[in-house]
């Protein structure tokens, strides 16, 4: 090999080296196997149903609270109860505002989440639990827009779309932060741990028994150690 | 799933005080155990099965576990969810052994149910920022090249209701939402090189394709380095309830993120913030702020036998048993202690030591009736020392549901009942 071809495959090296490690797999090594059909823009646009934090993925359409209250009785409320508090064991959807430092921290829309994209692309997929994907763009609207009201979070007259999005401010938005373990829980590497005397007198402070929570039953026959 | 057990818990304690003369009753009558053989079976007699023939080949077309053993079940809980479709059933791991959990053993949690996808309706869609948005049906999937790897599957609420105490009484309730089985699958990767992903790309959307919809956001860099997108579990296709035909593998990651049914990836260059990873598996601290994004699962280890559904019949030898697996790496070593965490002896790791899969460990102990405070203590080969709970809690709190890995207490009193316990 003449020395300016050995240089010219250094520089290439190089170069390959530097790039992205997708970039250069897909360059480089990335075999295509021909398995697989193209995605058409009508099977794409039947299935493409999310809504990220930006607003990307947004559907046309609106709703207004109003209508959103119609929806939200006939398909909602029987879970959800009339003011999003739940009609029984079903997730309650409003109020728990200033519980999430308490020893009983109520997570709904009004308290927990951070963005309104997640209640419509939630919805979008989801709810009516048992009859998912069945709103119109419009409904859909109209619903998210209420249960927003119900946490006080948009007035009465308010109408959710594309365009009024961003107008809605949640109030836990900066209720969130990347996981922290590797930094917080440092102390958890540790690669001698104590083998003796670790801790002074140890005493039983709880015991499920005392709850019985568990389920009985009876058809188990419980066996012995193996 | 769990939030509303600190109010249940009320009701069903007070609901519970009156039943507890019932349940002491039914404990009595399961310690007979040992006394119901037949003697026209013992020597020297012949037992039935050695004189007659039993049935033949292709009745069992399709084999079940011995009708002696239907004990060994998922069960669940009912007073935890509203709706069995969108709930939880646990791994009997207490009666299992070795490192592989059975396919029809395996933890369910559906969100909207088990879907039946027909394998001829199935595809995966592949599309976002690539050069060629794809669909792949399951025959494609399977001409492809494939690998196969066993990993632990844990839900991120795993033992999610003893952040306050000790709650629920067995092995299967408290640590049974894990599951280890060997995946055949495609690597993530090479199908995303199918459709070439753009450079600026950073974050997938999952998507299943049941009722749920349920879909995260997935890091590129974990979805290049190790997911599979599976068809097999233990040699078999996937069971419905594990996503027929085809589900997400993220290694070492909690559970929710291993879409089932999975039906669409799309390529993106931000999260997208969904339902499950803001509303849901988000990790509330005491000042009530909460990690988001808390994917991997940290080493964690439980005894399963002896156990409170499984007690000890009788002093004398016994092997002490369980189950440890890590998220950051392999499983380096499981500590025993046998009274309460004040000294700790290695155990013994027999069979297969996978990455991010679960092990088996031993520890052989001549028990002559003195109570015992058991629990493990599972490290992995990044040096990660499974903590206390009274630690996890001094840090986080008892509100943040998901990611308890906290030692496991067990009691095993002088008549060999065991039961969960809270040491301090
Ligand atoms: C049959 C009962 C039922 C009906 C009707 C119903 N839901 Fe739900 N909803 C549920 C259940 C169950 C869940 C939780 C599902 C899960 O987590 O797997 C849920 C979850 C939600 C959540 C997320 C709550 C959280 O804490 O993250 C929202 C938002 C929601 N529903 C909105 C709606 C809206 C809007 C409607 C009407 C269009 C509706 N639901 C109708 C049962 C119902």
């Amino acid at each position: 090999m003449s020395r300016s071809a050995k240089l010219a495959l250094g520089c290439a090296l190089l170069l390959s080296l530097a790039a992205p490690a997708f970039a250069q797999a897909k360059k480089e090594t990335a075999r295509q196997y021909g398995v697989g059909h193209a995605a058409t823009p009508a099977q794409i646009a039947g299935w493409d149903i999310d809504v990220r934090a930006d607003g990307q993925g947004l559907p046309p359409g609106k709703g207004s609270v109003k209508d959103g209250e119609k929806v939200y009785m006939d398909k909602c409320a029987a879970c959800h109860g009339e003011f999003g508090e739940s009609a029984g064991r079903w997730p309650q959807l409003a109020q728990g505002k200033g519980t999430l430092a308490s020893h009983d921290p109520v997570k709904t829309v009004g308290s927990y989440y951070a963005h309104v994209s997640t209640v419509f692309d939630y919805v979008r997929r989801a709810m009516p639990f048992g009859d998912s994907q069945s709103l119109s763009n419009d409904e859909l609207y109209a619903v998210v827009a209420y249960v927003l009201n119900l946490n006080d979070i948009v007035d009465d007259k308010f109408v959710l779309s594309k365009e009024t999005w961003t107008k809605v401010k949640m109030p836990n938005e900066g209720g969130f932060f990347d996981d922290d373990r590797e930094k917080t829980e440092k102390a958890f590497w540790n690669k001698n741990p104590c083998m003796k005397d670790c801790r002074g007198p140890v005493t039983i402070t709880g015991r499920a028994g005392s709850l019985d929570v568990t389920p009985e039953d009876e058809k188990s026959k419980r066996r012995g150690v193996e | 799933m769990t939030e509303r057990t600190d109010k249940t818990r009320a009701t069903r304690r007070r609901f519970l005080a009156g039943a507890a003369g019932v349940a002491a009753a039914g404990v009595t009558a399961a310690r007979a155990d040992n006394a119901k053989s037949l003697a026209k079976n013992l020597p020297p007699n012949v037992a039935d099965w050695s004189k007659s023939l039993g049935e033949g080949v292709g009745v069992r077309a399709y084999g079940t576990p011995s009708k002696f053993e239907k004990d060994v079940q998922r069960r669940t809980v009912g007073w935890l969810t509203a709706t069995p479709e969108s709930s939880v059933s646990f791994t009997p791991l207490h009666q299992l052994d070795g490192i592989i959990t059975p396919n029809g053993l395996c933890f369910e949690r559906h969100h909207g149910g088990i879907a039946e996808v027909d394998p001829n309706d199935y595809r995966l869609m592949l599309h976002g920022m690539v050069d060629k948005p794809l669909v792949f049906t399951l025959e494609d999937l399977k001409r492809l090249p494939r690998v196969n790897r066993v990993y632990f599957l844990e839900c991120a609420a795993n033992s999610g209701m003893e952040w306050r105490g000790a709650q629920l009484n067995g092995a299967q309730y408290t640590h049974g939402m894990v599951h280890c089985v060997q995946y055949t699958g495609v690597p993530l990767k090479l199908l995303l090189e199918q459709a070439g992903v753009k450079p600026n790309a950073k974050w997938l959307m999952v998507e299943g394709g049941d009722a749920a919809g349920m879909n995260r956001s997935l890091p590129l860099a974990k979805a290049l380095d190790d997911c599979l997108i599976a068809y097999r579990m233990n040699g078999e296709m996937l069971r419905p309830e594990q996503g027929y035909p085809v589900r997400l593998v993220v290694p070492g990651w909690e559970g929710n993120l291993w879409i089932k049914w999975l039906r669409r990836i799309k390529v993106g260059d931000q999260p997208w913030y969904t339902r499950e990873e803001t509303s849901k598996y988000t990790d509330l601290l005491e000042d009530g702020k909460a990690r988001q994004f808390t994917f991997v699962m940290d080493a964690k280890s439980v005894i399963t036998s002896p156990s409170p559904q499984m007690p000890v019949h009788g002093k004398g030898f016994m092997v002490i048993s369980g189950l440890a697996w890590s998220g950051r790496g392999k499983v380096s070593r499981v500590d025993v202690s046998l009274d309460g965490g004040r000294n700790w002896r290695t155990a013994k790791i027999d069979g297969p030591v996978f990455d991010k899969s679960c092990v088996r460990f031993y520890y052989e102990h001549e028990w002559t009736g003195e109570q015992l405070l058991l629990q493990s203590r599972a490290m992995d080969d990044s040096g990660y020392v499974q903590p206390s709970k009274d630690a996890l809690r001094k840090i986080r709190g008892v509100n943040s549901i998901y990611h308890n890995n906290g030692i496991q207490t067990w009691a095993v009193k002088s008549d060999g009942e065991v039961e969960n316990v809270e040491v301090g």
